[in-house]
């Protein structure tokens, strides 16, 4: 009896334990349940504990206002000093700049300008001087280009641990979006003694260039857009001089008056900065358009590449027109081909070039030169300092390469030895 | 009747094959094909013949704000304002409020160098072409701490301070609206206009 009892006790136990337990994973899967459901946060994968949870099991985040970046591709400029910044040629994909990564140069920084205040004047040698904001701006028929905006003094070298950006990354591309300028000046009547025109930026510095007329009335656009939203503060905010082609410092940010005129103004940074030595003891001003260039991407410092087939990449460009070659060395200059174009190619635009390279894993050392449509061929750095008995300065487009080692390593190559 | 119509679109067809051949068949075949490539002003030319004649956008700019904006100074002297500045002032106001960053001489920086030293790097005396600049500059974007805080006066008598350490005025020189422009800088002479021109010679 006592047996059985016991027996009849032991089973009581086990099931009230069994009921326990059911209650117990029950109260837990609802809790899980109520909390999955009115929990609005994304399950992270948690890295550090080594769970990794698969995104085709949960759901993702939701729908956001202003979207991001992955949080395991971060891009970064290189601040080079803190009034400049370079893009990292060797991150971008394409050959659009993303907004947030393009270059800057400023004088005195990135002035924060609230649009309804701003205002911009036209006068000088226009029959009718005139003030306009940014929504009269925007009632202009409206034009929209992709070219890329270089700084002329964009060009470092020096050590072999350098990236393309580090090297030449004071370099971007943007759809800018504005009114051409010659349609606001259609507007105005230019009279005809006028020959140049002074663009000011509403910065510190009052940034001011002058341009030749002619010249600008082609091409150059009053831009408010870039990349399809307004142009980002550090270019410009909320308009800027784009002039394709022309060298930067040009192409005036926040810009806050155009004055028509009949000389130039020299301001300082077209007379003492913005100007080169040449040869002869001659300084060259008003060296206003960027000439061809080029640069390889990938491979390129700081990639390790593996012996066998890879896609050479990079970018070239011309101030003056269309990119109409590549020419890429993978022997060190020895022979020459020419790498795939990606089109459309457009005028006065970053290209984007591949070229296909079956790499044997012997040191060498790869080189890229872009030809324009006026027949400009990128010269070396020897070529242009025996143009110009110069070693340096603005405008300084050479030749560049890169090593590759045996290990797979790919270093800047000896400017002065290509 | 059916028969001659479709002899007719027979040899239509074949007339204008031949015609469409004909011009391509004279592209000789070492020259590259012509690929037709998006430009930002295609069909610009069409759409701005609907555009009217005037636009009319904005508000007219009278001469009193113009007058207020217009601060640029040119090599002739027009912009200037009428004034004096003299070297002994000017050394007052530098070292107040210029020495901090370019050195109590001009040269010591840390900022750029406005004297010429021993060092050949740029500066107002070598490398300036036109003493205007002196003025529209520094009245435009300096001291960095506090642009654009300058008096007239304060940027006459820096102007007349930083020629006169360059050995370019006398110490008793007076720099007005009409002295500034006639004064003559030691680099002009080597400023050229841009050669390059593209194609294939590098310059």
């Amino acid at each position: 009896m006592s047996a059985e009892r016991e027996h009849f006790r032991q089973i009581r136990n086990l099931v009230r334990w069994l009921m326990a337990a059911v209650v117990f994973f029950l109260i837990l899967a609802v809790g899980f349940a109520v909390y999955q459901h009115t929990s609005n946060q994304v399950i992270e994968p948690d890295f550090d504990s080594k769970i990794v949870v698969d995104p085709s099991k949960v759901q993702g985040a939701p729908s956001s206002e202003v979207g991001y970046r992955s949080k395991f591709d971060s891009p970064k400029r290189i601040a080079t000093y803190e009034t400049a910044s370079r893009t990292p040629l060797e991150d971008l994909q394409g050959t659009i700049t993303p907004s947030d990564l393009h270059f800057e140069r400023h004088h005195a920084g990135i002035p924060e300008i609230d649009p309804s205040q701003h205002e911009l004047l036209i006068h000088g040698l226009v029959e009718k001087p005139i003030r306009l904001k940014l929504s009269d701006l925007k009632k202009y028929p409206s034009v929209s280009r992709i070219c890329f905006i270089e700084c002329s003094g964009n060009f470092r070298y020096g050590k072999r641990e350098m990236t393309p950006g580090e090297v030449c990354g004071l370099t971007s591309q943007s759809e800018w979006t504005g009114v051409l300028l010659s349609t606001v000046l259609r507007d105005l009547g230019v009279k005809p003694e006028a020959k140049w025109l002074l663009a000011e930026g509403a910065d510190g510095a009052l940034m001011a260039r002058s341009v030749p007329l002619q010249e600008a009335l082609t091409e150059a656009i009053i831009a408010y857009g870039q990349n399809g939203e307004a142009i980002r503060p550090q270019q410009g905010y909320p308009m800027r001089l784009v002039i394709p082609g022309f060298e930067g410092n040009t192409q005036i940010k926040w810009l806050r008056r155009i004055e028509v005129t009949d000389e130039p103004v020299m301001t300082r940074e077209e007379t003492s900065k913005y100007t080169e030595k040449v040869k002869d003891g001659n300084i060259r001003m008003f060296s206003l358009v960027m000439d061809a260039r080029s640069i390889i991407t990938y491979p390129a410092y700081p990639k390790k590449i593996e012996k066998g087939w890879q896609e050479l990449r990079g970018i070239a460009w011309s101030g003056r027109g269309k990119v109409t070659k590549v020419l890429v060395s993978v022997n060190n200059g020895k022979t020459w081909q020419e790498a795939h174009l990606q089109g459309p190619v457009l005028e006065k635009a970053h290209t984007a070039f591949k070229f296909m390279w079956n790499w044997d894993g012997k040191p060498t050392r790869v080189l890229s030169k872009a030809i324009d449509e006026t027949g400009y061929e990128q010269p070396t750095y020897n070529q242009l300092v025996e143009a110009r008995e110069s070693k340096g300065g603005y405008h300084f487009n050479p030749v560049v390469g890169w090593d590759v080692e045996k290990s797979g390593e790919v270093y800047l190559a000896d400017i002065k030895d290509i | 009747m059916i028969n001659n119509r479709a002899v007719y679109i027979v040899l239509g067809c074949a007339v204008a094959l031949l015609i469409r051949c004909n011009p391509a068949d004279k592209i000789p075949s070492d020259e590259p094909v012509q690929r037709h490539e998006a430009d930002w002003s295609d069909g610009l030319a069409t759409y701005e013949a609907t555009w009217p004649e005037k636009f009319g956008i904005g508000r007219p700019a009278d001469k009193s704000f113009i007058a207020k904006w217009d601060i640029d100074v040119r090599p002739d002297g027009k912009g200037l304002p009428k004034g004096e500045g003299n070297v002994k002032d000017g050394a007052v106001v530098y070292q107040n409020k210029c020495a901090s960053c370019h050195g109590v001489n001009g040269y010591e920086g840390p900022e750029d160098k406005l004297v010429t030293d021993s060092t050949g790097r740029n500066t107002i005396g070598n490398y300036w072409p036109y003493a205007t600049t002196i003025f529209d500059y520094v009245r435009r974007a300096m001291p960095f701490n506090a642009p654009g805080s300058l008096t007239d006066q304060e940027v006459y008598d820096i102007t007349a301070y930083l020629l006169y350490l360059n050995g370019i005025i006398q110490e008793e020189y007076i720099i007005t609206e009409k002295t500034l422009p006639a004064v003559e800088m030691p680099a002009k002479k080597r400023y050229i206009l841009d050669d390059r021109r593209g194609g294939p010679e590098i310059r």
